[in-house]
């Protein structure tokens, strides 16, 4: 810093103006424009390339998927409904169209019908709130629950289901998997005792945990105002995905520097001061590093567990939506996906910037 | 009448059992003054380490006992200051928390205002006083050092344990740390330990210097005493003729051990005939650089 007031001090002295934005200059690492546009262009380019192949790919199988059904339609009911199909499959009514992937524009025209239908839903939510606000309002005075809108969800909600889900599992898992870790790193005997476990359940799939977790929750949890369905999804996401967590935990505490434990036998600290100023602070970055793989993990197995705890969220879409087989559905399980691959890279790169400032080593 | 503060009776250190078994210190007798600054130089790996972490209570004798003001070493004590040779700051910890951890532990009963009154004071004492909020990585590997000699001080030893503590310091910052090191030492005078591998630093910073001839068995060479003024001036030392010559038989001693040290080593190793291999040159002549294929 006292450099930066030498400088300035001597730039006034000989009569050079001062301008904060040279100052800067000084200081801003330099951008290097030419990489930066050489990148993007490169990523363009790559992604004109796989919208082209998709393209193609989808065109090809729509021409399979129409000539089998004008020969079925042939063989079935003869020339003439042959005709007729082909003619309607061109027409582009949708009673006819191929059932099969689908192409990059009906996939964004799905993605825009998506946004309408969550307009038109948050509306006939704020209009029936609206409608029902003096009736719950005498509700509340006479100490009723109020009345809820019960619609069906639009998209938007089923994401934000999604990530609610993911954020109770990834708690849940934190507060299971970090104690668990830092008490098996530092008694070998702990560890000994935990080890068959760990070794055992990390690999069972997260289909199991779930039919486990709901044997479970369905005993203990008997209060029908309670969402069963999200507790069970919420759970298993949280056992799936804590074992990165413990692991690293686990190992990081019990991988403290001889230095660092040297300090503490030097400073003669108490096993609560070892523990808390020493152990644990050594081994955050490693703690850190497992909790980035447990919000992947969480957030991959969470699309299978809500598909099969029948709870909403972009797995039981994903799941309605094959199920439905209507003509835009196909359509929307991609739309779908690629709403799924964004949000599980931007979780994985919240995580990273989280993982890098706890991280105190040199960069 | 200056007390032995330390005493090593027929002290041997070894590790692994057994066949495996290597023998690092052997039957070391030592004497360290009240008040006196002792220098132990020797080789790396002639288990300068192991002689100190006998003394810190980091380690435990094997055979015979280590004594300190009379009764056995067990465990480590707030009385014994340790310096390490790499530093060993706590890298999630500024430069003043570092300091105060130590000084916590020492004096449990004081006040937030106390504690940070002698934290600041040891701080400026290695005058780092600008950097006390930074972290360890922030800091150059001379301000490190010094960060550990104000923890090590801080608690106020009656001993100050310093293993190599400038080994990885360049020639200039080792001067003007050994003078500190030196200074803040004769303000108080208390016993003080150093474990070098430099001689002109023992014989620039000690009153006593202990050969410590190469391990494994490693045992103690002839002592020599420093017989020359406090505070001793590194430009004057350096035509001082009683410098010179303690120096000179300090060196000779060691090169000595050396030249026997390898004719001990009788066993020849051969090399394996192996060329190095350059980059590209694995590759197909297409991609190799345009001169390498000239």
């Amino acid at each position: 810093m006292s450099d930066i007031g030498i400088s300035t001090k001597a730039m006034g002295k000989s009569g050079v103006t001062f301008s904060p934005l040279k100052v800067l200059k000084g200081f801003i690492p330099k951008l290097d424009t030419k990489a930066i546009v050489k990148n993007a262009l490169i990523s363009l380019a790559s992604i004109l390339l796989f919208v082209l192949l998709w393209h193609l790919g989808a065109n090809y199988l729509f021409n399979i998927e129409a000539t089998a059904k004008i020969e079925k339609a042939r063989t079935e009911q003869g020339a003439e409904a042959a005709a007729q199909m082909e003619a309607c499959i061109l027409s582009g009514d949708v009673s006819c169209q191929p059932n099969t992937l689908p192409s990059p524009q009906q996939v964004i025209v799905a993605a825009q019908n998506l946004w309408a239908d969550h307009l038109s839903i948050s509306a006939k939510k704020t209009a029936f709130k609206a409608k029902v606000a003096t009736t719950n309002a005498d509700r509340k005075a006479q100490g009723l629950k109020p009345i809820k809108y019960t619609g069906r969800p639009s998209f938007i909600d089923q994401i934000l289901t999604s990530i609610k889900t993911v954020f109770a599992g990834f708690l849940l898992a934190m507060f299971i998997a970090i104690p668990i870790g830092i008490i098996t790193g530092l008694n070998e005997n702990l560890k000994t005792a935990f080890n068959w476990l760990i070794q055992i359940f990390k690999p069972v799939s997260p289909v199991v945990w779930l039919l486990l977790v709901f044997m479970i929750v369905k005993t203990l949890i008997r209060d029908p105002e309670l969402d069963k369905s999200f507790i069970i999804a919420a759970i298993s996401v949280g056992l799936c995905a804590m074992w990165a967590t413990l692991v690293n935990t686990s190992l990081g505490v019990s991988s403290v520097k001889t230095d660092y434990m040297n300090v503490a036998k030097v400073l003669q600290l108490s096993l609560g001061k070892k523990i808390f100023k020493i152990i644990i602070p050594s081994s955050i970055p490693l703690i850190f590093t497992g909790l980035r793989i447990t919000v992947s993990v969480a957030w991959m197995v969470l699309i299978a567990i809500e598909l099969l705890a029948q709870s909403p969220g972009l797995g039981s879409f994903v799941w309605e939506e094959f199920q439905n087989g209507a003509n835009d559905s196909n359509a929307k399980i991609i739309v779908a996906m690629f709403v799924i691959g964004i949000i599980g890279f931007l979780l994985d790169r919240v995580m990273l910037f989280v993982q890098q400032s706890v991280s105190f080593e040199t960069q | 009448m200056s007390e032995n503060i330390v005493e090593f009776k027929n002290v041997s250190k070894w590790y692994g059992e057994g066949e495996n078994r290597t023998e690092v210190l052997s039957n070391i007798n030592l004497t360290i003054k009240e008040g006196e600054f002792l220098a132990i130089v020797g080789f790396t790996g002639s288990g300068k380490t192991t002689l100190i972490n006998l003394i810190s209570g980091l380690l435990e004798p094997d055979e015979g006992e280590v004594l300190f003001k009379g009764k056995p070493i067990k465990g480590t004590s707030h009385e014994r200051g340790i310096i390490f040779q790499n530093y060993s700051l706590l890298p999630w910890l500024n430069v003043f928390q570092n300091v105060a951890l130590a000084v916590k532990e020492v004096h449990p009963d004081w006040s937030q205002e106390q504690l940070t009154e002698h934290t600041e004071r040891f701080i400026e004492m290695v005058h780092l006083t600008p950097a006390k909020n930074k972290l360890p990585k922030e800091l150059s590997g001379g301000m490190r050092q010094r960060v550990s000699v104000a923890r090590a001080l801080s608690m106020d030893p009656e001993m100050l344990l310093m293993d190599e503590p400038l080994g990885a310091l360049d020639a200039l910052t080792r001067g003007v740390l050994q003078e500190e090191i030196l200074r803040i030492w004769s303000a108080n005078r208390r016993t003080a330990l150093l474990i070098t591998n430099d001689v002109d630093e023992g014989v620039f910073m000690a009153d006593r210097i202990i050969p410590l001839n190469p391990g494994p068995n490693a045992t103690l060479g002839p002592e020599y005493t420093i017989e020359l003024d406090r505070p001793r001036d590194k430009k004057a030392l350096n035509s001082d003729p009683k410098f010179k010559e303690v120096r000179t038989a300090i060196l000779n001693y060691l090169v000595d051990l050396g030249e026997a040290a390898k004719l001990e080593k009788k066993a020849e190793f051969t090399l394996p005939d192996y060329q190095p291999m350059m980059p590209h040159s694995r590759t197909f002549p297409f991609f190799r650089r345009k001169k390498d294929r000239a």
